[in-house]
This record gives C-alpha cells, structure tokens and sequence, in this order.
C-alpha cells in the first residue's frame, strides 16, 4: 500500500437538528479515484453526510477536508468549484430549462463569473459551451434529447441528465444519492457503465445506494451507517456478514427470536 | 398616423419596456410591486435633468435609468432579503415610500405635477423600445438568462451548482429597475407631464399583470401581454362603461385556464417544430 493522502477526510463531523443528533461523530477518509458506498438503513444519515460534504447543511462541529485544505467554512455554492459535484435522490433538473441549458447550468462551477454571464450559449449554435454540453450528452447518449424539456422525459433518463450535468462541473468527488433508485435492469445496466467510464478518468466516487448487488459490483469499500454513527467501514462483501451491520439492517439475533416466538 | 393611433402605439411601446422591468425580476423568481417606484424616480429624474440642465431627452432618460439601478442596487440589499410573499410586501412599501417622497418634493412640484420642458417624439419612443425588446431577448440568450430559469425554478440546486442565487436575483432586480426607470422616463418626455399619483400600487399591479397574463417563462410573455393589455380597452371602446368589466372577466379566465401565462416554453417549442424544415429527425449529433 503506498502512502497516498486522502482526496476527502471527515474528522468527527457531527449534526444535530433540534435535540436530534442526526450525524454523530462521523469520521472516514476516501482516496483518490476510489469507488465507495455510504449505506445504512433508512434514517442512518446518508443523505444528511451528503449535504453537510456539500454545505447544504453546514456541520455543527468537526472538519471536512479536501486535499489536506479545511473546507468546513467554504460555503455551498463554491464547493462545486473545488471539485465535490452531487446528484439528489430526488432529482433536480430544472424544469423549465431543456435539457441541453439544464447541461450547461454544470458548467457553472467554474465559470459564473459577471463577465461568463454574457457567454451567448443560447444565441449561436457554434457556441464553444454550448458544443461543449452537446458532446457530452452525445457521448453519454442521450444526443436526441438535448432539445426536449426535462419534465415530460422518463425517469432514467432524467437520472442520467443529471449525472451529465454534475460531470460538466469537472468535479474531481462525486456523490451519487441513491443513483440507481427507481430504475429498470437495463437502465442500471447504462447507468453503471457511465459510472465505470467516470472512474476510469479518475473521479472518486461516494455511492449512497440500497441496491446490494450494485454496490458489491462496483464499490470497492463500504462505510456503513446506523444512527448517525459508523459502524462499520469494510468490503462489500465483508460487510453482508458482520453482525453489527446485519443487526442495523435487521434487528438482532435477540430480537428476532423474540419475534419468532410471540 | 392620427393622433389616436400614435398616442396608443406609444403607450404599447411604453408598456412593453414597463413590462420588461417587472419581468427581469420575475424570471428569477421575485415579485416586485414596487416597480412602479422606480418607473416614477426614473421619469423625474430625467424631467428634472431636462428642466434644471437643459439635459436632451434621450441623455436624460439615459442617465435617470443609470441613477435608478444605482439606488436600485442599494435597496436590493435589504429587500432581497425577504422571500416570497414578504418581498412582495416589501417591493410594494419601497414603491409607497417612493410616490409619498415625491408627494413631499416640492422642487419637482409636490402633489401638483412636474410638466417636463423638452418633448420626445413618438418614432423615438418606439425606436428606443425595439432597442430595450432586442437587448433584453439577447441577454435571455446568454448564460445569464439560462441562470436566472435556473434560480427560479430551484434555488438549493442552482446555488449547489456553483451559481450566486443573491448575486443573479440582485443583477434582476438592479437591470429590470433601470429598464422600468428608462420607460418612466420616455413617458415623462412624450406627455410632457408627470404626476407622482400615476405611479402608484395600481400601476405596479398593471405593469405586474402584462408579466403574469404573457407569461413569465419566456422572453415573449410580456410583450403580449403589454400589447393585450394596451390594445384590448382601445378594442373594446365600443361596449363603453362595461369595457372594464370584460376585461377584468377575461384576466380572471386567463388566470383560471392558463395560470402559467398564454406564452410558455412548451408552447414555444411546439411552434418551432411546426415551423422548422424535418432535415434533422434524430436531432444533435
């Protein structure tokens, strides 16, 4: 193992809404161009780590960091610009813009400045951004679309909008939230090649994801969740057999006895 | 062209660049009912520059339109904190605070009016219109216009995407004032007169419903809605006293059946289909 530092460290990071601490003492560390999964049943506080990487939610103690800088006071809008992009569980398109502006609004990350703001994306077709986002829907495609609006498209492809949209930030992290949720075989199938292809050009990947057979098929490390704590943070396969983790998921042994003989 | 004619077509192109100021905000999300505060600062200030300093009416209507985005972009502060229904108050009570100002201004005439000195020719008005159409539609084809959808339709996504949500409402807000100050001003000049009870909430709400009646998803809305709400009382002059009330029935229709304004982007695209040659069926490359 070579001594590598981590692209994204959380140092005992915790969250509390009201009385309810709903991030506890978070810590783990991801490596460059690594695949991880954040998993855990629901309300363990997987979406919630999500937003407080992303500033949705800022911590109420501990440290992000990224690439060794302290990131914890950076706010939201200027975390995609240093490299940590995201896709929602729910999915957040803009509904009145196509799918091709919808795109473009990626490319913000790095070029929302008052003099880009007059880039003509939409007044020439030859537009070097607008080319820019055009291939890229290409190449992830879903070319034929680029002129549909969002609302009306199927689910998996809005899906894989999105995606398109957060790798047109360049991000160098990507957080995926439940990225396979609601999809068909064949639409996981395409979903998971164009997260192979990502890999391949050396983006970390973070996963929040229930599909067992997706995460063991493509992560190579899992941290697990329950409660706003970790507990656990092993292989994939390593973590369908630890008992801590089986018991988050389904109770303990105990218990299900119990279950069993009432 | 009668004198009837040309008076109605100069309060069309009028209109229109009224209804452009309260659409910029509106496209990234604000209602502001203030906008006829700043369509009566941008008409006296250029009246003023006319009368004091023999200003020609285009350098004046220029210079009140700057004047009126700076003080626009320093009420923005403040206002744009609020959101939702509390910006709409808020914009409303900047406008009132507006009109009772000049109300108390007895160097621009107080509660009596300010007659404007110099006279701006109606070929003018229109041509300065067709200007701001043109400038407005450009800028709605840059990054900024796409940004601007973008913040009004998702704030928490925008902002994650790297965009300044305070920063593009404020450019909005700044850029629709100094539009709605610039169509203040052209009417100073053309009717040669200006009275701070003509700006009041009434005339932010008119200006207000041009947006919502058009549409406020695409850069054609408030031109049709400017041109219906000019044109249709003009048309319906025959029914007389009852004009109001028809025409009051028909915004209620409108609201009820097409809350979304008469001009959509959906609407837009199913036009240019229709008109656009079939050479490229599998559409991008």
């Amino acid at each position: 193992m070579t001594m590598a530092s981590p692209i994204l460290e959380l140092e005992g990071v915790s969250k509390n809404f009201g009385g309810l601490k709903v991030i506890d003492n978070l810590s783990f560390k991801v490596m460059p161009a690594e695949r991880v999964a954040l998993i855990g049943p629901n309300g363990a506080g997987k979406t919630t780590a999500f937003n407080l990487i992303t500033d949705l939610y800022r911590v109420d103690s501990g440290r992000i960091v990224l690439d060794g800088r302290d990131i914890t006071t950076v706010p939201s809008r200027k975390r995609i610009g240093l490299g940590i992009a995201r896709s929602f569980q729910n999915i957040r398109l803009m509904p009145h813009l196509t799918v091709l502006e919808n795109v473009m609004i990626g490319q913000s990350a790095h070029n929302a400045s008052a003099l880009a703001m007059f880039q003509p994306v939409n007044l020439f077709p030859g537009n070097r951004w607008r080319v820019h986002a055009r291939e890229a829907l290409g190449a992830a495609g879903l070319g034929q679309y680029a002129l549909e609006t969002t609302g009306a498209l199927p689910y998996g492809i809005q899906k894989r909008i999105e995606l398109v949209r957060a790798l047109l930030s360049e991000p160098r992290i990507l957080l995926l939230d439940e990225p396979a949720a609601g999809l068909n075989p064949s639409e996981t199938e395409e979903l998971r090649q164009q997260l192979n292809e990502t890999s391949r050009r050396g983006v970390t990947l973070i996963v929040v994801e229930h599909d067992m057979h997706f995460i063991g098929a493509f992560c190579q490390r899992v941290v697990v969740l329950n409660f706003g704590c970790k507990i656990a943070e092993c292989s994939p396969h390593e973590a369908q057999a630890d008992p801590l983790v089986r018991e988050a998921y389904l109770g303990s042994d105990e218990e299900l006895g119990q279950t069993h003989a009432a | 062209m009668t004198g009837y004619l040309e008076g109605v077509f100069v309060l069309l192109a009028i209109n229109i660049i009224l209804a452009y100021g309260a659409f910029l905000p509106m496209a990234a999300g604000q209602l502001n009912l203030g906008v006829a505060g700043f369509v009566a600062m941008g008409a006296y200030i250029a009246a003023y520059l006319s009368n004091e300093y023999a200003w020609t009416p285009l350098a004046a209507a220029l210079a009140a339109s700057i004047a009126t985005a700076a003080i626009a972009f320093v009420v923005a502060f403040p206002i744009l904190r609020t959101r939702g229904i509390y910006l709409a108050l808020a914009t409303f009570a900047l406008g009132q605070v507006v009109q009772a100002t000049i109300l108390n201004l007895n160097v621009v005439g107080g509660a009596s009016g300010y007659p404007v000195s110099t006279f701006l020719g109606g070929g003018m008005v229109g041509a300065v219109a067709l200007a701001v159409v043109i400038v407005v539609i450009a800028l709605f084809h840059t990054r900024l216009g796409i940004s601007l959808t973008a913040v009004s339709d998702d704030e928490i996504a925008a902002d994650m995407m790297g965009l300044s949500v305070r920063w593009l409402q404020t450019v909005a807000f700044t850029l629709g004032s100094a539009v709605a100050a610039l169509g203040g001003a052209l009417y100073a000049h053309h009717f040669s007169f200006v009275e701070a009870q003509n700006f009041g909430i009434m005339a932010s709400l008119y200006i207000v419903l041009y947006v919502l009646l058009g549409g406020t998803q695409t850069v054609w809305g408030p031109i049709l809605g400017a041109a219906v709400f000019t044109l249709l009382p003009e048309l319906l002059r025959g029914s007389a006293s009852w004009r109001y009330v028809i025409f009051a029935c028909l915004i209620i229709a409108v609201m009820v059946f097409r809350p979304q304004g008469v001009v959509t982007t959906g609407m837009l695209r199913r036009l240019l289909d229709v008109c656009r040659p079939r050479a490229l069926p599998q559409g991008g490359k």
